[in-house]
């Protein structure tokens, strides 16, 4: 790995518990390390229920975390005073799935954008922050004249542009995108994955991009994570992962993506995965992926691997 | 190869406070027996709408316009008596919907659900009906079969839950199958197995399925034919062939470079700039001029008849001829 200045997010052991019930704990994240360079995007992938949404908002402190820490640009995210939090705030943002539960309906678009600009203290005087919100909208490929509307007036792509108009009004270095785009249309889809991609070459922002969807996460991402039962799996460069995947979990996950080509999805080879993920509040011991793993022997039902360096910036948790 | 259904000038409608939402407008096409035909297209197009109109599950505000037939092996089934409905919903003709959670009935076990339809259409008894239940749920590769069918629906996972519903559609063998986005609420290694599943039972059977999706990656190693909707409007059909590798409409074309590849790496994804027409001013020309690149003044104005290219092979477009008849 390259020396810590240029990491921007360093996760060291982060745990994430929710106490489910009497005496049930369900492990969401469970004991992850990993690091976000300044400039990067990080693509965090798995099934619904590894984790990669809770990982995410601990990472960001909207989660108190169980154990661990997460560092950003050196400082504790858990353990930041009333003034290094006010900061932290402005510059990590979160931009939500759903653009229809997100954003405040009573609200008008312009308010919803303004307020991250009021509470951090951003613009001198009303003009200011109506020029500010124009210029977002903008931005985003929207009418400015749109901040006088309220969100049900837009549709799903339109709304989530709002989001990102959101996120951007304070001037983040940081955004978690969690699932941007699951929730819209194909066409528009690619709309606001171009759109991501030009702010970020603008401005220089970090992205952690969660996602389930892996061809636009190996489109967007310099290096992706894979997650299964609140473990990371496999991290690597999104070449590397997706040309010469270790971990037979990444080998099943990716065997299993449809391919929008009739001749390359006859030939495909799909590796099989055994039944289905089992509850995160009861994972297996040893590997979490061991009595699915098509490859399992003894000692990955004893002992559980670890992440360990299998090429360059290449890491897997399995003992094959 | 026979046409187990064709669907000749089908118009829905919906009345509603925001105006007449027009769904389907003018919609003809035919489905080959025994075959798998995928109606593909984005949300608002118009697939499920046709989709719910071939299962006669059509209700006010909704309206079928009068002109619209839907022959099912002959027999015009927009004319049928609500109890010829009866009869052909399940035993000829069944749908999977996406969400099995809304779908199956919360308060009876899947049990229950399964023997009560083959009640309501067999004369058999209890007994019979539930060893046929449990038959149906191995089918679909549910395991432990027998102790899943006094389970309620929340008890099944997510897949599971899925095959159940697709277990109850099957449970009369109809001949034709509508899978509304069947696999769209499941993460890929689940809907991978529900996919391969039903392609076996598909090809067993010799079942006719219509599939609902607007995933061209389900629709690749699936279907045989493909119809492309845009604004209640078919664009193109064709061939799996066709479609993948001679896309003639602007928008098949659009489609197909939006996804991005995880066998092809590119650099900038193609957008479709602007959005879908609202539905209840839809545009008079073609639905897709307005987001199209290489639109004529022409395209604006009149709706573009159809032009074969090749056998099986139909596309609405000026480009391509647009066959104008209204002259």
């Amino acid at each position: 790995m390259t020396d810590n200045a240029d990491r921007l997010l360093e996760v060291r052991g982060l745990k994430k518990y929710f106490k489910v019930g009497k005496n049930k704990i369900l492990k969401a994240v469970d004991d992850v390390s990993f690091s976000i360079r300044q400039g990067e995007t990080l693509g965090v992938v798995g099934e619904s229920g590894c984790g990669k949404t809770t990982c995410g908002r601990t990472c960001l402190g909207i989660y108190p975390k169980t154990d661990g820490q997460v560092l950003y640009r050196g400082e504790d995210v858990h353990a930041m005073d009333k003034k290094s939090r006010q900061s932290f705030t402005k510059q990590a943002q979160i931009i939500f799935q759903d653009p229809y539960a997100s954003l405040d309906p009573k609200m008008k678009v312009q308010e919803i954008i303004a307020e991250g600009i009021r509470a951090h203290g951003m613009a001198k005087n009303e003009a200011e922050i109506r020029e500010r919100v124009e210029g977002l909208l903008a931005t985003v490929g929207l009418d400015p004249a749109y901040g006088s509307r309220y969100v049900h007036e837009f549709s799903g792509g339109q709304r989530q542009r709002i989001g990102i108009a959101r996120a951007l009004a304070v001037e983040p270095a940081f955004i978690v995108c969690d699932e941007p785009i699951s929730a819209l249309d194909v066409s528009i889809q690619a709309q606001i994955v171009n759109l991501l991609e030009r702010l970020q070459r603008e401005r220089g922002l970090t992205y952690m991009f969660i996602a389930h969807d892996l061809s636009m996460v190996r489109h967007i991402s310099d290096r992706v994570m894979v997650m299964y039962l609140g473990k990371i799996m496999e991290i690597t460069t999104a070449d590397q992962l997706y040309d010469s995947p270790r971990h037979p979990y990444t080998q099943a996950l990716l065997s299993a993506i449809p391919i929008p080509d009739p001749r390359v999805e006859a030939a495909k080879v799909r590796i099989r995965m055994d039944g289905e993920i089992p509850s995160p509040i009861d994972p297996p011991r040893g590997c979490r992926f061991q009595n699915r793993c098509p490859y399992a022997e003894q000692r990955c039902r004893e002992q559980e691997p670890g992440l360990r360096e299998v090429g360059d910036e290449h890491f897997v948790a399995c003992h094959l | 190869m026979s046409k187990i259904l064709q669907v000749k000038n089908l118009s829905v409608h919906f009345d509603t406070h925001a105006g007449k939402i027009q769904a389907v407008r003018d919609v003809s096409f035919g489905i080959r027996e025994k075959k798998v035909t995928a109606i593909v297209g984005e949300s608002g197009c118009g697939k499920s709408v046709t989709a719910k109109t071939i299962m006669g599950l059509i209700q006010r505000p909704g309206v079928i316009a009068e002109e619209s037939r839907i022959f099912f092996q002959g027999e015009d089934i927009l004319t049928y008596t609500e109890k010829q409905w009866e009869d052909y919903r399940g035993q000829r003709c069944s749908i999977v919907f996406q969400d099995a959670l809304t779908a199956l009935n919360p308060t009876m076990n899947i049990g229950k659900q399964i023997t009560e339809k083959i009640r309501v259409h067999r004369r058999t008894s209890r007994q019979e009906a539930w060893q046929e239940g449990i038959r149906m749920l191995e089918q679909v590769g549910i395991p432990g079969a027998a102790m899943r069918m006094r389970q309620y629906p929340h008890e099944f996972s997510g897949g599971m839950r899925q095959r159940a519903m697709i277990a109850i559609a099957l449970t009369l063998h109809p001949q034709l199958l509508i899978a509304d986005e069947p696999t769209t609420a499941l993460d890929v290694t689940i809907q991978a197995d529900i996919l391969e599943m039903m392609k076996e039972i598909q090809k067993e059977q010799g079942m006719t399925i219509i599939l609902i999706t607007h995933d061209l990656g389900i629709v690749a190693d699936f279907a045989q034919d493909i119809i492309v909707m845009y604004a209640g409007k078919i664009v193109e059909k064709g061939s799996a062939e066709d479609i993948f590798y001679h896309p003639a409409h602007p928008y098949t074309e659009a489609l197909l470079r939006a996804v991005p590849r995880l066998d092809i790496l590119g650099g900038q994804l193609e957008t479709i700039e602007g959005a879908p027409p609202n539905m209840a001013a839809p545009p008079t020309g073609c639905p897709f001029a307005d987001r199209c690149k290489k639109r004529l003044p022409v395209c604006e104005t009149r709706s573009p008849q159809e032009t074969e290219l090749a056998e099986g092979h139909q596309v609405f477009c000026w480009l391509q001829g647009g066959n104008d008849d209204d002259r």
